[in-house]
């Protein structure tokens, strides 16, 4: 089965998914984010799809699996780079992602992840 | 772009088929010059309707053609299975219905991603889901 590359980056983790995922290859992806949130204690976990031609309701739910499991692993997740005609389609699909937190590109998404932290810490914004 | 084949038909019987429909569904919209969003729309369609012939339907094909009405273009979409079948089509096109798995978006979503929907099933006797979109 091919696999998703997982990246650290400090308290983060990095998947870019660069490839038209099978379904096994996007629950693998699932299982082994989860893994790696709790062998590293990472508190962020960025998904940059900017390379996804489609998001079908499958990768839709997959998306949101992993928002969900990284939160109760204490974690956030950001999701980045859909693509226009994605997200147009996506939407008409009768899918909003609710509970995904998205951001347009990966410098935003980096930006949201940085001040979600600062959040769980209780500090004050700048 | 070149002339896309006027129509074929490919197996859908693993999760691998669903890809590869995904791939055979972008090249015909290319080819037949849809936009952007129209292909993306088809594709997605065709990866909804192709894991309900693969998951739920056990196994079956997708047959294509291309379509020509005067100047307009377009291209259908058959997805045809001979699994259960569906006992009540209406509530399978129910948003949020599942038999499965799934999200239940598939079936009612992908209506709403083509602009001609039809959809052949019964207990016991396969789902044949033919969808087609114009350019």
């Amino acid at each position: 089965m091919e696999r998703i590359p997982i990246l650290r980056m400090g308290k983060c983790l990095l998947v870019t998914i660069q490839v038209d995922m099978e379904d096994r290859t996007a629950l693998g992806l699932q299982d082994d984010l989860s893994s790696k949130i709790a062998a590293t204690g990472a508190t962020g976990v960025l998904i940059d799809i900017s390379a996804l031609e489609i998001v079908d309701s499958f990768i839709g739910r997959m998306l949101a699996s992993i928002s969900a499991i990284a939160r109760v692993l204490g974690a956030t997740t950001v999701v980045v780079g859909m693509q226009p005609a994605v997200a147009i389609t996506l939407v008409e699909l009768g899918l909003a992602l609710e509970g995904v937190r998205t951001a347009l590109n990966v410098e935003r998404g980096i930006a949201m992840l940085a001040s979600a932290t600062e959040d769980d810490r209780g500090q004050p914004h700048a | 772009m070149a002339n896309p084949t006027p129509s074929g038909s490919m197996p859908l019987r693993e999760e691998r088929d669903i890809v590869l429909s995904r791939q055979v569904v972008r090249k015909l919209t290319q080819e037949l010059n849809f936009s952007l969003v129209d292909q993306t729309k088809m594709v997605t369609a065709a990866s909804e309707l192709s894991r309900n012939t693969v998951v739920y339907g056990r196994g079956g094909e997708m047959r294509w053609e291309v379509l020509e009405n005067g100047p307009k273009k377009g291209l259908r979409l058959s997805f045809e299975d001979s699994g259960p079948g569906i006992a009540d089509v209406n509530l399978a096109l129910t948003d949020g219905w599942t038999s499965g798995s799934g999200m239940g978006m598939g079936l009612s979503g992908s209506k709403r991603l083509v602009n001609e929907f039809d959809i052949r099933t019964a207990e016991g006797a396969g789902t044949c889901v033919t969808i087609a979109r114009w350019r």
